[in-house]
């Protein structure tokens, strides 16, 4: 056998397409924190943990009794970056930056910085981390500069 | 060993690609397919049309009635195959097996291809709503590290400069270019400060490899083997957002410190090594997780030339991941490959093969943003 100039392929009839149910029963509170503009961790009342994003069960020491525990939001950049190729689900967006916070309880969070240009963010920018509905109607959170 | 040429490989599909590593590497084992009795394939799939692709090649390549498993670390699955198929030899139930790499990422368009690699992290926590994609991943680390350690972009830049040049030379590589450094920098940014020619390509590719006991090996005759000294392993959180910092892989600190362990050795005692660059950034962070160089030095290193042929420790002469390409299951396949061609000082052209002093080699294959890490040591 030969390799051809212009490989042959067949395109398959057949598509498939996944949208996935997330189970978010045991953090609901979270998801209803955000509506009312608060940011919740959940913190181990065993070891003492704070977690965030918020678990149901303590993978540190294995408690399943974790409170609900309110977060200030203030933090500090640790580090980030500017989204510029995008996957195919967010090809409808303006390019984003994606920042990492320490915040002041301890815990570190993940989520875009809005309402600041790429080249004025510095590692060690202030932050506030708060709630946000997305450009899909979805509850969210989002870093803005202080 | 066996190794296909890397690129855009529409010319073949699945099983027919495979067959180009494993036919190889039976031959040069010395056994046929119906001697083997288990396969170990190290892929991620999704990108193809097959989801369950060692049953697949294995019907195809004439390994059927083999036991068969397919294994998922990520971009480290063709490591964690060689784990798994290492550790059947090394428990006495087995007497050789065969490791497959084998990847087809080309078969869809590019923005659904960054969706899935961009989705292996924490689904809910990094992708739902943030839109994470894997150069954004290794960007983070390149900030912090630029920020803590003045590295700069031009370093990065030099990374790419040094694997292109080999993978210039290497037949086998899917970028077989050399660059600039003034290209890097001018290309278009994917997620800033990385560029286009900081990141590895989409590639299609398969390596495969045999591993035998020491009995087996003596029983065939095999003159001058290549061993498997040690393979260390480690792994870090899921979220970005749960590590201590982004100036390097834990992982692949844990991870190697176990392998030299293992195998008695130091950085100092490796000839040649082949590093996870699936970013430029990375490759930068691995010299100093791997201690070729105290924490912060990685730059320096790239600088000073200590990385080529000729330096301290030649690393990524086949092009790396960078200009090789990046099959994602099988990379870890394709260190071992490299490196086994290495250590038995067989490579073509000899501009690329380094020269051995203790005949050690090491391969350090990270999954995801150092979700998973292996670091195998090879001797001869």
């Amino acid at each position: 056998m030969t390799n051809v100039d212009k490989p042959l392929t067949l395109k398959s009839a057949r598509s498939l397409h996944l949208t996935y149910n997330l189970p978010i029963s045991r953090t609901s509170k979270f998801w209803k924190g955000l509506k009312e503009g608060k940011i919740y961790a959940t913190k181990c009342p065993k070891c003492g943990k704070l977690h965030f994003p918020p678990v149901a069960d303590c993978g540190d020491c294995g408690s399943s009794n974790l409170k609900w525990t309110e977060l200030d939001g203030e933090g500090e950049i640790e580090t980030f970056t500017q989204v510029v190729v995008k996957p195919a689900s967010f090809s409808n967006e303006a390019d984003y930056i994606v920042a990492i916070a320490q915040l002041k309880e301890g815990v570190k969070a993940l989520a875009w910085l809005t309402g600041v240009e790429r080249e004025d963010v510095q590692v060690g920018m202030k932050v506030r981390l708060v709630p946000k509905i997305t450009s899909m109607g979805k509850v969210s959170y989002q870093f803005i500069p202080i | 060993m066996g190794h296909s040429r890397f690129g855009d490989r529409s010319d073949v599909n699945l099983s027919e690609l495979t067959f180009e590593s494993v036919q190889p590497a039976l031959e040069d084992s010395g056994l046929t397919a119906k001697q083997i009795p288990y396969v170990a394939v190290g892929s991620m799939g999704v990108w193809s049309e097959e989801p369950l692709p060692a049953v697949v090649i294995a019907e195809y390549c004439g390994l059927t009635g083999a036991g068969l498993v397919r294994c998922e670390a990520a971009c480290a699955s063709g490591s964690a195959a060689a784990f798994n198929a290492y550790s059947a030899i090394a428990s006495g139930q087995l007497d050789t097996a065969l490791v497959v790499g084998v990847e087809k990422m080309r078969q869809i368009d590019t923005p659904t291809a960054l969706e899935i690699i961009g989705r292996a992290g924490y689904y809910l926590w990094e992708f739902e709503n943030f839109g994470m994609t894997f150069p954004a991943y290794y960007a983070v680390h390149a900030v912090q590290h630029m920020a803590k350690y003045e590295t700069t972009e031009e370093d990065l830049a030099l990374v790419a400069v040094k694997n292109h040049r080999y993978g210039a030379i290497n037949p086998l590589a899917h970028l077989q270019h050399e660059i600039t450094v003034e290209k890097v920098l001018n290309s278009s940014v994917i997620a800033w400060p990385l560029k286009l020619y900081d990141c590895c390509p989409i590639t299609d590719g398969t390596a495969a490899v045999v591993l035998a006991s020491e009995d087996k090996v003596k029983e065939l005759g095999v003159e001058d083997p290549v061993w498997i000294e040690a393979i260390g392993f480690s792994s870090d959180t899921a979220n970005l957002s749960k590590r201590e910092n982004y100036v390097g892989l834990e992982a692949s600190v844990r991870a190697s410190r176990m392998a030299y362990k293992m195998a008695g050795v130091s950085p100092k005692d490796v000839d040649v090594a082949t590093v996870h660059d699936c970013f430029t950034i990375a490759e930068i962070m691995a010299y100093e997780d791997l201690g070729f160089c105290m924490k912060g030095e990685g730059a320096r290193m790239v600088r000073e030339g200590e990385t080529e042929m000729g330096g301290r420790i030649p690393v990524n002469v086949d092009g790396g991941l960078k200009a090789k390409g990046h099959p994602i299951g099988t990379t870890g396949v394709s260190m071992l490959a490299e490196l086994t061609k290495q250590l038995r000082e067989e490579i073509k052209p000899k501009e690329r093969q380094a020269p051995m002093k203790n005949y050690t080699a090491l391969a350090h294959n990270t999954g995801g943003t150092g979700h998973y890490c292996y670091v195998t040591i090879l001797r001869r």
